[in-house]
């Protein structure tokens, strides 16, 4: 049976930079080692830079937001990119009424 | 459907947070001390500094831990606690030097508490005084400069006017005399911006001077305070090149409909957490000095040349309007003043405009009929009369009481300084240019002291 969407604790990863190789691959790979579970990605443009939106469900994470998102922003900057790492329910509230 | 927003929608908000400046302002935590009332001096400081180290601790972490989950930067933490002259009364009752006394520990052990438990600042000492003062308020308003020199993260509001009583013009001295001493005290008169006169100020305003624990509230509260400038510019820049005034209210309105839902979630979360109310949202356009912070930037975006030329008042009230009208529809209370502000200094892009002209004190003042915080941050000579800065106040606090609305006045005499000096306050507190306030005195006005009545029908 699936998880339903209130059982989940969506996040929302947004990196964003110039494209270029192994930017899926760093990223993906530092959220599969900490067991946050991707749901969604797509990809957009933010002011002329690549950006890469991952929907992710941290239920079954094997670390906290602060720390997900302090090893993501090791890697981002490895990577030369920027890296957002929030609560999917700031967009909720912002975008629907 | 996306399962949680469209992309494009995911992009704006970290557009909006990385590079237009949105962010939470303040979370204020409204607190009453009533509880900690007595007519012993050592326990009630003793009571106070008990109640703030119990509470504030958690309050902190909890807007960290929010900030953090959202992603969405709270600059401030703030306090925001019964208005002092209410605890200085059983003190003030017996002699005026003993009230003093009372308030200025009073003030220290509140500041150095709120310190420790690293808030950044705490609003309080304060009194209402529209139609007339207790002991505990003359007090209060006789050691304003000398508290407020002596402190660092501590506010003063003095609500002198108030639509329906009128304009107490004794008040309103007194505090000019105390802005004036308060110059002198401080560098560059710095220590001015601590303390603010208003008319009709709310209770439950989430920003400094004005933040108090005011009537009508439950023991503990909570106030947000959002922020965009920055946001509503671009908006206008970026989606309104060739529209009609009405499609950039309805522009305005949609973007503030956001940032306000994301004050309003941020806001929860934090009551929430520590187990308080939400109590209100305060949906007002708060710049800082950064560039692409500026509500003179807003209005030029709308195609007024600078800040300050003939329909600036008809710009500032298409923004007020579309300010209101998206941030009620976001949250539940909207509280304090919201409304957009124009602090002097704090306003780069009114900066600018002062420094090209455009803006000038009167200009300034004639905003206040529009803007909520009124004459905010404004450097003025440091040799000007207390009778002109009290004929300044008398102004402001009249059109907010005779237009109903909240409005004050928070000026800078800038010791030494002359119109058209730039003075820099550094940090948060911007650069600002001293403006001119013309050669002539209301002295004989001011000095015959009273009130000027108000009548309301209320019934």
């Amino acid at each position: 049976m699936s998880t339903s969407l209130e059982d989940k604790e969506l996040i929302v990863v947004t990196v964003v930079g110039a494209d270029r190789t192994g930017i899926v691959a760093g990223i993906t790979n530092v959220l599969a080692g900490l067991n946050v579970n991707i749901e969604d990605i797509s990809q957009t443009v933010l002011r002329g830079f690549f950006a890469m939106i991952l929907i992710a469900d941290m239920s079954k994470a094997t670390c906290s937001l602060r720390e997900l998102r302090e090893k993501l922003e090791v890697k981002a900057k490895e990577l030369g990119v920027e890296v957002f790492v929030q609560h999917a329910s700031i967009f909720r509230a912002m975008h629907r009424v | 459907m996306p399962i949680v927003a469209h992309p494009s929608e995911i992009v704006e908000t970290i557009e909006m947070i990385r590079y237009l400046k949105f962010d939470v302002r303040a979370a204020t935590l409204s607190l009453s001390l009533m509880d900690c009332a007595t007519s012993d001096l050592k326990l009630m400081l003793s009571l106070v500094e008990e109640k703030l180290k119990s509470i504030l601790p958690g309050f902190v972490e909890a807007v960290d831990e929010v900030a953090e989950r959202f992603g969405v930067p709270i600059v401030n933490k703030r306090l925001s606690v019964t208005p002092l002259s209410v605890l200085a009364e059983p003190y003030a009752s017996k002699s005026l030097e003993d009230g003093r006394r009372a308030l200025v520990e009073l003030a220290s052990t509140i500041d150095s508490t709120v310190g420790e438990c690293d808030v950044d600042y705490v609003g309080g000492f304060s009194a209402y005084v529209a139609r007339g003062s207790t002991p505990g308020d003359q007090a209060l308003l006789s050691c304003i400069a000398d508290v407020l020199s002596s402190t660092e993260r501590l506010f003063s509001s003095i609500n002198a006017a108030q639509t329906g009583i009128g304009v107490n013009v004794d008040a309103i001295y007194e505090v000019s005399k105390q802005v004036k001493r308060l110059s002198e005290l401080t560098p560059k008169g710095i220590g001015c911006v601590k303390l603010g006169v208003f008319a009709n100020l709310p209770e439950d305003v989430p920003f400094m001077p004005g933040a108090h624990h005011g009537p009508n509230m439950p023991s503990e509260a909570l106030h947000i305070a959002i922020s965009g400038p920055g946001v509503v510019e671009h908006a206008i820049k970026a989606r309104c090149q060739g529209k009609s005034l009405t499609e950039v209210f309805e522009e305005v309105k949609r973007v503030v409909f956001k940032i306000t839902r994301a004050g309003e979630l941020i806001g929860k979360e934090i009551a929430e957490r520590i187990g308080v109310k939400l109590c209100t949202v305060d949906l007002s356009l708060a710049p800082s000095p950064t560039i692409g912070d500026s509500v003179a930037d807003i209005i030029e975006a709308m195609g007024v040349e600078s800040f300050g030329a003939p329909g600036t008042l008809a710009a500032l009230a298409l923004l007020t309007e579309g300010l209101r009208r998206g941030g009620a529809m976001a949250t539940t209370n909207v509280g304090g003043f919201s409304g957009v502000m124009l602090p002097g200094s704090e306003d780069l892009g009114l900066t600018d405009a002062i420094k090209r002209g455009s803006a000038s004190l009167w200009c300034l003042v004639a905003c206040c009929s529009i803007c909520s915080t009124g004459l905010d941050m404004v450097c003025i000579p440091g040799d000007t009369p207390v009778e002109v800065i009290a004929g300044l106040m008398a102004d402001v606090l009249s059109i907010g009481v005779m237009n109903s609305k909240a409005v004050g006045v928070r000026v800078i005499p800038v010791p030494g300084a002359k119109p058209g000096d730039e003075v820099d306050f550094g940090g948060l507190l911007g650069r600002s240019v001293v403006l001119d306030v013309g050669g002539f005195t209301p002295r004989d006005f001011i000095c015959r002291r009273g009130e000027i009545p108000h009548y309301k029908h209320r019934w």
